[in-house]
Parts: structure tokens; C-alpha cells; sequence
């Protein structure tokens, strides 16, 4: 009986051993499924309720706002609205919904559906964390924080069944990128009130059975930090479009057994890509690995309030020693951009033109100027990151770098991600690294980051000039214009250096040669509806 | 050994609220909360997300909700996961772990005794040497050096079994369950020599021998039931360690259990989350150690007539 139990495992693994397994890629071919690398679960798939890229991936299959990205470059195509017009100044918008757009339950979608959808997102007690996307519409902050209760005091009317006017607070010209994000997507009324109230945060529409979206997909399976899958909806306005019958994302949180998924055949595409392995794709020519451009950028913090990074000449003699080029060819090494502007160039058209020079002896003289001298040494600096390699890697770089060029004895400290939040805003750093992704196809969704009281500035820094320049900037309606104002606020910031600017990110990831209609996109949006799978 | 048993779990109520009460507290004691975000939201929304889970209330306050919920059996809904409660959360990820922790045991016991007892009969030949030499291996190489390397060579290289998954794919199983088995066999099969030694020395086995009874009866019958009680008091702890600590199996081969989450929750200071699997996973292993010592006692000849 001992016996038995050991030889019949042995065998049946030996016969197994002999067959090699057709991998889910070579499956799809067949099958027409999507195997998405999801890089961790999702919070949840209400668009009013999540953030995060994970979600996004997910929330672009299942529903669609009034306009998408363009896949084949910049700006908006129709998602719901087939049509807009925007008025002279800039601030009144008529969206003409598509009157084959339905919901995933057959349903046809409505203007009204985008009122109440805008409303409840702007509804407080909802907790939801994007509501100043709408901020931008008449009355819609006065709303979400109380001052009115009155909904029809915001700017958004259904005019009949099939047109949406939006009234905005001032021009915004990048008011139609903001429509692609999923803050701004509709939820089906019904649904949501029939499983909870406008506000409830743990309603139990988007369980599979229940959730009813717009999307080109609609949801079939979750299995809770396994997969999702979902499959074509029938009733999507544009579903002969649609080329693939299911999309399955997985949560695959550790990068390495990712690469391994997807070096097995189990993925079509990685959330991202090991570190390490990136310079050695880049060396073996790799023909799956793919490194797109992203709007995002990687800088340092520098916290104005303390006393020694108080004096501009100290921050800019910091930002001068660093040698950006340096980082990226011998630290980073995955094609990321040396970076001189805090908006990365190439937003949607817009190209900043400061410097940031590497020149130590500037810096040196710099620092003379402020005072510190080798007779009256800087102090001590410390870098706060949070616990990462790659962060690491970069802050040795540079604690050697400021060490070499101008004496300064630099720390490292590496702390828990929530950690590392919660002293970065209230304060509690010098100098603290950071990195920033775009929210929009616009400089302002950087821009806007350093004013005032923005909760993510955290720098402690601000300037009246700054301030009323890129306000003056989104108040006008002429592109070159406002662009020129935008660049000029981008040099005061610049010239006062509360962060330092290092380098502009990149997407880099595998994606298999099977997957086409999968173009590059600043922003990382890909509507799933032009990507399909095709084997050269 | 009943008196023993509702003794023993009389004990552990108050050791679980214990747990429960300190782990409360010190998870609010730790910087950073569920809502920090590197995009930071504004005061006025943070203020209705405390409000929406009741964050707002005092810590006494919260304390005194929460552990009237626990004893309703309600933990709570999970501050990382809207809509998700924490009970729902652990039952989802139980029957994978549970899964996986009986796969790894089976093989653990099945490698680990076989070759133990081997070992143990074939004191200071290659059979003991080769099969001790490769537990001392399995001890020292980490899960997290395991798991890849057979990966790469099943999965990769050879093309044979699927790299990642649970009953996803066929025989996706294999690599984890041999992976978090083969570290426990390492200990199970250095546990069973040393006790076999043991006990084979002893007079009762020679007393057995001199009956005249075949080797194969004297070992099975006689030598094991005494030479193995090393093991089954290591099995209880074991299939606890295995349940709390198969999150790095779990990771690597991307399985859906319940150690992601745990860890995870504590990374994302989801409270309730952290609350309710360190709970859960203190019960499992209160419960696991009771039954391993009453597996002890009830094998041990002395111990069992005592009782």
C-alpha cells in the first residue's frame, strides 16, 4: 500500500511530464481572450468610488464616458456623445449623446443619466476622492461642500432625452480630456439605488449579476485576487467594433511572477516590468518589450519650511549638482528622460523651455552665497523615500552626488509606504522623493499641483505671481496664449526650485506580438475596443 | 483528555481577546492611515470618508463598537475594498489556504517520514546521509528561492506545468504545494530520524524483535507509533505556520489565499482587514496546537493511561 502510494504520483507525474501544455496566449487565438496583467486587485469597479490604474484598466472595458482618448494620438474621440459644440467662450459645452448608446441591460442611456451620475459623485457623504474633477462646472464645488443643496444650481442640464449642456466656471480647454476620466463615467441609477442610496460607498451593484454599466464589456466573473473576467456586451453602440470575446485581468502584484507569466505564455500584457530586467530586454532586443512615453514625472521634494532649504539659493545649488543624465543612463537605465521642467514635454503640444544646469562650480558659489562655507558646513540632509529598490538605488546616486560636489553629508531614510504619506504631509522631511502621473492631457494637471493650498504641493511653498498667472492661463480660451502663460509660470517655479525635477517616466512593459490595435498613449488609455489578437 | 480539552479552549477566549484588544491599539498607533493616498485627498472628503466608517468616534468608542460586532460575529467591512466585508474576504481566501496548506502537509509527511524513518534504520549509510544532507537543504533554502527555481525549470524551461494560478490550469497546483511542502518535509524527516533513533533503541523494540515479529512490524507498529510523536507535536504549529505564512508562496505563484490579504491589509492599514485575520489566525493556531497535543498525548502510552 506504501508503496502504491508513492509509485502511482510518480508515474502519473512522469506521463504528465511528457506533454507540454498550450499555453492561454496560443489558446486565444482561438478563443478571443484578452490575459491582462493587472498589477494588484482592484479596490472595486464603482467609478465613483476607486482610484487607482488597476481600476482604470478595468473600468475602461466596462464603461465609457462622453468622450474616449484618441488612440492614434492626441485629444478626444466620441465615446457617448457622437457630438459637441463649445461656445464662443469657451464655457458652455452641448454634448449630443449617441442615441444608439445603451446600458449593458439593453436600456437606452439618456442626458439625465450624466446629471444624476455628476450629482452623485458630487454628493458628499459618498466620500468620493475625485469630486474636483467637476470642480470646473458653475456651482458644483459650492455644492459638494455644502454652501448650496440645491442641485440645479450646477452646471449641468439634460436640454432633452439626448443632449447634455455643461456649464464650466471658466474656459477650460482641456474640460474634454477630463470626460475620459472615470470620475466622470455614468452609473446606472436603478442599479445603484436598488442595492443602496446615492451615497452608499458599499452598495452591492458591481457584484457580477448585478452591475450595469455602458462599456464594451460587461462584467461576467470576480474572483476575489484571482481574476475578473469580462465578456463583449451585445448592446455597446459601437460593438462591431469589438473584436475580442473576453478580457480575464489578473492581480498579479509581484513583478517577477508577472515576467514569469508572461514568459510562460500565460499573459498577453504586464502591468509593468522588473527593474533589473530592463536593461537586459533593452540588450537582447526583446521584441515583446515595449517602452512607451508617459506623462509622468519623478522628482524630489524639498520642504521650504525648514529653515536651511528656506533660501532658494541652497535649493537651486541642490538641483545643480545633480547630474541627470547620469541617472538615467547608469541607475534607471530604461529609457527615461533627463528631466529640466516639471510638466514633462510633449503635453498635449506643450513644451517647456527652462533648464536645469549640471554645473557644480555654480552650485558651489551658490551655496557661498548663502552662507555655508567649509569653515560653516551645510547640515546634515535627509532623503525620505519610501521603501523600494529602485528609490533607493536613485537616492544613493544622488546622497552621493551632493556629498561629492558640495560636502554635504547626506542620510537615507526609507520608510513604509503609508509612513512615508503621512510625514510628507504634515511636514515632517526635508527633502522627500515623489513621483506625479497626469490625471489629463494638459500641463495644468501638473501645474495646478504646486498653488496654494493644494493638498499636494507639500512643499510649503507658494507664490501670489504663480498662483495668479496659472489662474489667469486656464481663464482664457486661446491655446497659444494660454500656453505661453503656462511656461512662464513653469520658469517661476523653476527659478524657485521647490522640487527638483529628475526624470520624465516611461511605460515600460511586455506586451506579445499576438496584440494588435495596442498603440502607445501618454496617459496609458487604451480603449479595448480597437485591440484585437493576430498572429504575423 | 475531554477535562484537558474545554480547559484548554476556556483559556483560549481570553487569550483571543487579548490579541484582539492589543492588536486594536496598536494599529492606531501606527503612522499613516486606510485613506492616505500619494494623490492626498482634501480635508473635506477625508472628513466624510472617517465619517462613512466611523473614524470620526474616539478610539475607546470604536474599540467598544468593534469588539460588540466581533462578539455578533461581525468584523467589519474593509476599509481597502468597498462593499467587501472582512468576513466575506476571509472565506473567500480560506478554502485556497486550507487547500494548499493540506497539499504541502500530505507532501511534507509523505517525503518527510519516509525518508526520516529510512534514515533512521539506515543509521550512517548513503541512505541516511543522502536523505538527511537534502532535508538540511530544504531547511536552509527560503520559499522565496524554492518557488522560482522550480518554476524555472518546470514552468519555463521544460514547459511542463503552468508558472502561476490556482485550478486555473492543469496541474497548477504542483509547483506550490511542493514548494511550501518540501520546507516542512526538510523538518519532518530530521524530527522522525532523531525520534526513530530514539525510541529503536529502546528496550521494548528488542522485547518485540525477540517475539520474533517481522522488521516491517517491529518498525510500523512498535518503533513509529513512539518514534513519530516529535512530528505530530510539530504538525499542529506546523499547519498553523503553514496557513499564517504560505503568503510568499502565495505571492510568487499568484494564488488567491488568505496570506495576500493578510499581509496586504497591513501594507494598505486597512484596520478591520488587520483585525480580522490576525483574530482568525490566532484562533487557528490556538486550535492546531490543541489538537496536536492531544494527538501527543493520546499516542504517548504513559501520558494516554494517566488521563
Amino acid at each position: 500500500m506504501f508503496k502504491k502510494l508513492i509509485i502511482f504520483p510518480l508515474i502519473f507525474t512522469l506521463i504528465y511530464s511528457c506533454s507540454k501544455n498550450v499555453s492561454p496566449v496560443d489558446s486565444a487565438l482561438e478563443t478571443g481572450i484578452f490575459h491582462f496583467g493587472n498589477g494588484s486587485e482592484p479596490q472595486g469597479i464603482d467609478p465613483h468610488v476607486v482610484t487607482g490604474v488597476p481600476e482604470h484598466h478595468i473600468l475602461i472595458s466596462l464603461c465609457e464616458g462622453l468622450t474616449i482618448a484618441n488612440p492614434y494620438g492626441e485629444g478626444n474621440l466620441p465615446g457617448v456623445a457622437e457630438s459637441w459644440t463649445i461656445s464662443d467662450d469657451g464655457k458652455e459645452y452641448i454634448f449630443n449623446l449617441n442615441k444608439t448608446a445603451k446600458w449593458s441591460n439593453g436600456e437606452v442611456m439618456t442626458a439625465d443619466d450624466f446629471v444624476w451620475s455628476w450629482m452623485r459623485i458630487l454628493t458628499a457623504s459618498l466620500g468620493s476622492q475625485y469630486p474636483d474633477m467637476l470642480y470646473y462646472l458653475e456651482g458644483a464645488e459650492e455644492y459638494h461642500t455644502g454652501k448650496t443643496n440645491n442641485f440645479d444650481d450646477v452646471g449641468v442640464k439634460a436640454i432633452d432625452e439626448h443632449t447634455l449642456k455643461v456649464n464650466l466656471k471658466t474656459p477650460t480647454p482641456f474640460f474634454l480630456g477630463l470626460l475620459s476620466h472615470y470620475s466622470t463615467w455614468p452609473v446606472h441609477k436603478e442599479t445603484v439605488l436598488k442595492h443602496g442610496t446615492i451615497d452608499d460607498r458599499n452598495g452591492q451593484w458591481t457584484r457580477p449579476g448585478n452591475f450595469v454599466c455602458n462599456g464594451p464589456f460587461q462584467l461576467k466573473e470576480w474572483e476575489l485576487n484571482n481574476k475578473i473576467v469580462v465578456e463583449k456586451n451585445p448592446h455597446y453602440w459601437d460593438a462591431s467594433r469589438v473584436q475580442l470575446n473576453e478580457m480575464h485581468f489578473y492581480p498579479v502584484s509581484n513583478v517577477m511572477t508577472e515576467d514569469r507569466m508572461f514568459r510562460a505564455g500565460q499573459l498577453h500584457l504586464t502591468s509593468t516590468l522588473p527593474s533589473q530586467k530592463c536593461p537586459i530586454y533593452i540588450e537582447e532586443n526583446n521584441p515583446d518589450l515595449r517602452i512607451d512615453p508617459y506623462m509622468g514625472q519623478y522628482f524630489y521634494r524639498l520642504n521650504t519650511n525648514n529653515p536651511y532649504l528656506n533660501d532658494v539659493k541652497v535649493r537651486k545649488a541642490l538641483a545643480y549638482t545633480i547630474d541627470r543624465k547620469a541617472i538615467v543612463e547608469k541607475v534607471t537605465k530604461c529609457g527615461q528622460l533627463p528631466a529640466y521642467s516639471f510638466t514633462p514635454p510633449g503635453s498635449n503640444g506643450y513644451y517647456p523651455d527652462t533648464e536645469i544646469p549640471f554645473d557644480p562650480e555654480l552650485a558651489k558659489q551658490l551655496m557661498m552665497e548663502a552662507g555655508y562655507s567649509d569653515s560653516n558646513p551645510f547640515p546634515k540632509l535627509e532623503i525620505l523615500f519610501n521603501t523600494n529598490e529602485d528609490h533607493r538605488k536613485i537616492a544613493l546616486a544622488i546622497q552621493q552626488m551632493w556629498q561629492q560636489n558640495l560636502g554635504i553629508e547626506v542620510e537615507l531614510v526609507n520608510q513604509d509606504w503609508k509612513v512615508y504619506l503621512s510625514r510628507e504631509m504634515v511636514g515632517d522631511f526635508q527633502v522627500s522623493r515623489a513621483g506625479w502621473i497626469g490625471d489629463y492631457e494638459d500641463p495644468n494637471t501638473f501645474l495646478d499641483l504646486m498653488r496654494p493650498n493644494r493638498g499636494n504641493n507639500k512643499t510649503g511653498w507658494e507664490d501670489p505671481d504663480y498662483d495668479s498667472i496659472v489662474q489667469k492661463a486656464n481663464s482664457t480660451n486661446d491655446q497659444e496664449e494660454r500656453y505661453k502663460l503656462l511656461m512662464e509660470a513653469e520658469s517661476i517655479l523653476i527659478d524657485n526650485m521647490p522640487i527638483i525635477p529628475l526624470y520624465t517616466y516611461v511605460r515600460a512593459y511586455q506586451l506579445s506580438s499576438d496584440v494588435k490595435g495596442y498603440n502607445p498613449h501618454i496617459l496609458d488609455h487604451h480603449h479595448p475596443k480597437f485591440i484585437y489578437l493576430e498572429r504575423d | 483528555m475531554l477535562a484537558i480539552f474545554f480547559k484548554r479552549i476556556l483559556l483560549a477566549i481570553p487569550v483571543l481577546f487579548a490579541v484582539a484588544s492589543i492588536t486594536f491599539f496598536l494599529i492606531k498607533l501606527a503612522p499613516g492611515g486606510p485613506f492616505d493616498a500619494d494623490r492626498a485627498v482634501s480635508p473635506q472628503v477625508l472628513k466624510n470618508l472617517n465619517e462613512a466608517y466611523n473614524l470620526d468616534a474616539s478610539n475607546w468608542e470604536q474599540y467598544l463598537d468593534y469588539m460588540s460586532g466581533l462578539l455578533r460575529g461581525d468584523l467589519g467591512p474593509s476599509f481597502r475594498f468597498p462593499g467587501r466585508s472582512v468576513t466575506e474576504m476571509i472565506t473567500t481566501g480560506l478554502p485556497v489556504t486550507f487547500e494548499l496548506a493540506f497539499y504541502a502537509i500530505l507532501i511534507a509527511l509523505l517525503m518527510g517520514v519516509f525518508s526520516g524513518v529510512l534514515a533512521a534504520l539506515k543509521r550512517n549509510t548513503v541512505l541516511d546521509f543522502i536523505p538527511m544532507a537534502i532535508a538540511m537543504i530544504g531547511i536552509c533554502v527560503p520559499t522565496f528561492l524554492m518557488g522560482p527555481l522550480l518554476v524555472l525549470i518546470f514552468g519555463i524551461n521544460l514547459e511542463i506545468l503552468p508558472v502561476s494560478g490556482w485550478g486555473q490550469l492543469p496541474g497548477d497546483k504542483i509547483l506550490p504545494s511542493l514548494t511550501l511542502g518540501f520546507a516542512y518535509a526538510a523538518y519532518i524527516a530530521r524530527l522522525s530520524r532523531g525520534g526513530m533513533l530514539e525510541v529503536l533503541n529502546q528496550d521494548f523494540i528488542r522485547t518485540a524483535r525477540a517475539k520474533g515479529l517481522t522488521e516491517r512490524m517491529v518498525v510500523i507498529k512498535h518503533a513509529m507509533q513512539g518514534g513519530l510523536i516529535p512530528v505530530v507535536s510539530f504538525l499542529g504549529p506546523a499547519i498553523a505556520g503553514l496557513l499564517a505564512g504560505s503568503f510568499v508562496v502565495e505571492t510568487i505563484f499568484q494564488i488567491p489565499g488568505l496570506g495576500r490579504f493578510y499581509v496586504e491589509a497591513a501594507f494598505n492599514r486597512d484596520y478591520t482587514m488587520i483585525l480580522g485575520t490576525t483574530i482568525f489566525f490566532s484562533a487557528m493556531i490556538v486550535f492546531f496546537n490543541l489538537l496536536s497535543d492531544l494527538a501527543a498525548l493520546w499516542l504517548n502510552p504513559r501520558s494516554r493511561d494517566a488521563s
